[in-house]
């Protein structure tokens, strides 16, 4: 018959891309960890500074990479300092992953309730999803051009889908004898949407919001290299053009801190909504 | 097991309506969406330079084959997109399960890669773009490094818990029987492991996949990603639309043929 099931519950774990949350036995992990990173950072120095075995063509050293981050912290590079810079990459990213978040869940959360509902949107759904976020950005470009809109549209395509996916696979698990139970005592489908469906299927809502975020920081940093007016993204593609690469590190590691930091936001806010995990 | 855990029916608990009546309801959705597209586009009430109708994007993708655009023709640069991402998928899934699989077996070499491997993982993939390009050129080693960036995180996550499935009683098994480290590596933890790297493989793909578009997009002069740059510069969201289409159908053929893969494996070992 008719297959619906486009968003299956497969494979949730197969998409989780952090060795930390897998289970693990506690170790002297963070003893090892710390060593490494001293160990690699003593590498970086010897290979650049030292030796010049890497040429500063290809990969700052040490004080280069100071210096960079010295010049775009106090005055500035790409027409904003390293803070503005910052600030507008993460501004974007939290508007489109809203949006994307306030649509896709309760989307996703209808198309679960809902056999109807999933089948009506189905068609959309399959058109949507395979396209890469990515390939959003041109026709976003056309559409709104280089400024803000362009990105949360592209966000918005990024984090929309986990979102929705997710909410819907963990609405379609809840158990069906809670529910039975709830509407046994007579509760009315707003309550059991409410105080069964929802509160069950919280921990997959969270992790498709993580995916989705994730998906959101990927997907503007790309959209902001293609063309912007001001972000991390665009730090990148000016000290490409220029050929300046410890500015092009000092955009990485930006990146990645703040990708780390509101990844860990979230973490923490779900902790707080899922108290009894 | 922790990976049977994600293999649950979903369960209809909701009244569930006959599949003749959800089969009607998906194909009213369809029509809608094309024919409500359609009638915007032809209305005129948008410009064709803003939103083309389904059918001209259906035209474009014969013209963009029939007349070269950007240089070649599209299934040429459709070649050259699939060749730049089997080298970097090939080479992240390579390099990524050997090492997954270690890192499960040897806790030293875990505790040793981990940190990194975090660092690293918090890079979006498109920042690498940069330097792929500095280090490795525009050309196949750039985009095959970008490539690589994305498939490769997930390859080495879902190799470690693969191998961190295998009961533990079988590699003392094979190691009471005398089986070199590389033996149990071959015959005891690849086998093992095998459902989890291919799931891991499907989100690699996508990922990849993905990734090369991206890098097309900013600094590669062929391939579907510069079809797209060329068609918004020069304002014909017809072909941007078009390129994307073909760039969803592949991905989805990728995508399909690895799920085959992925259940002819379990046919032949009996469990995923």
């Amino acid at each position: 018959m008719a297959q619906f099931d486009v968003i299956a519950p497969r494979d949730q774990l197969a998409h989780q891309t952090s060795l930390m949350h897998l289970p693990r036995q506690p170790g002297r992990g963070w003893v090892v960890g710390v060593i490494m990173i001293a160990t690699a950072l003593l590498l970086w120095y010897v290979l650049t500074s030292l030796t010049g075995i890497i040429s500063s063509y290809r990969f700052p050293s040490p004080p280069e990479f100071l210096a960079a981050l010295r010049q775009i912290a106090v005055d500035g590079y790409a027409s904003g300092t390293l803070l503005q810079q910052t600030l507008q990459s993460l501004k974007i990213v939290i508007e489109g992953f809203l949006v994307a978040a306030l649509v896709g869940v309760p989307l996703g959360f209808l198309m679960g309730w809902s056999p109807r509902a999933e089948a009506l949107l189905n068609p959309v759904f399959l058109l949507i999803r395979p396209i890469p976020p990515l390939a959003w950005i041109p026709l976003a470009i056309v559409w709104l051009g280089l400024g803000d809109g362009a990105k949360i549209m592209v966000i918005w395509f990024a984090a929309f889908v986990p979102s929705a996916i997710n909410t819907f696979t963990g609405v379609r698990q809840v158990n069906p004898t809670l529910i039975e139970a709830a509407r046994v005592h007579g509760a009315t489908d707003w309550r059991v949407a409410k105080e069964v469906v929802a509160p069950a299927a919280l921990p997959m809502i969270f992790t498709g919001l993580r995916l989705s975020l994730q998906a959101s920081w990927t997907t503007l940093v790309a959209a902001e290299l293609v063309g912007a007016f001001l972000g991390l993204g665009r730090v990148l593609s000016i000290a490409y053009r220029d050929i300046y690469p410890a500015m092009i590190a000092v955009a990485m590691v930006t990146i990645a801190i703040a990708g780390a930091f509101m990844t860990q936001l979230l973490e923490r806010i779900e902790r707080m909504v899922i108290r009894w995990r | 097991m922790a990976l049977t855990q994600d293999r649950r029916p979903t369960t209809r608990w909701a009244a569930t309506p006959s599949s003749r009546e959800l089969a009607f309801l998906s194909l009213v959705g369809a029509v809608f969406f094309f024919g409500g597209w359609q009638l915007i586009a032809m209305s005129g009430l948008v410009s064709q330079y803003i939103l083309p109708s389904p059918l001209a994007v259906l035209e474009q993708i014969y013209q963009l084959e029939t007349e070269p655009f950007a240089g070649f023709l599209l299934h040429q640069h459709l070649l050259s997109s699939l060749e730049r991402f089997m080298f970097g998928f090939l080479l992240a899934a390579a390099l990524g399960i050997p090492l997954g699989l270690i890192m499960g077996r040897y806790r030293l070499l875990d505790e040793i890669v981990t940190p990194l491997f975090e660092a690293y993982r918090y890079v979006a993939p498109l920042a690498w773009v940069p330097f792929a390009a500095l280090w490795f050129g525009t050309g196949i080693g750039g985009p095959v490094m970008v490539i690589f960036t994305g498939a490769f995180a997930p390859c080495v996550v879902n190799a470690y818990r693969g191998a961190q499935l295998v009961e533990r009683y079988l590699i003392e098994a094979a190691q009471t029987l005398g089986a070199s480290n590389l033996r149990i590596m071959r015959e005891v933890l690849l086998p093992g492991a095998l459902p989890s790297i291919v799931a891991g493989l499907r989100v690699s793909a996508g990922l990849g996949w993905q990734s090369l578009i991206g890098a097309e997009l900013i600094v590669v002069s062929s391939g579907l990603g510069y079809v797209m740059v060329q068609g918004q510069s020069n304002l014909a969201p017809d072909i941007v639309m078009s390129a994307m289409l073909v760039i969803g159908v592949v991905g989805l053929c990728i995508d399909v043929a690895l799920r085959a893969a992925e259940r002819w494996l379990s046919r032949r070992w009996g469990r995923v």
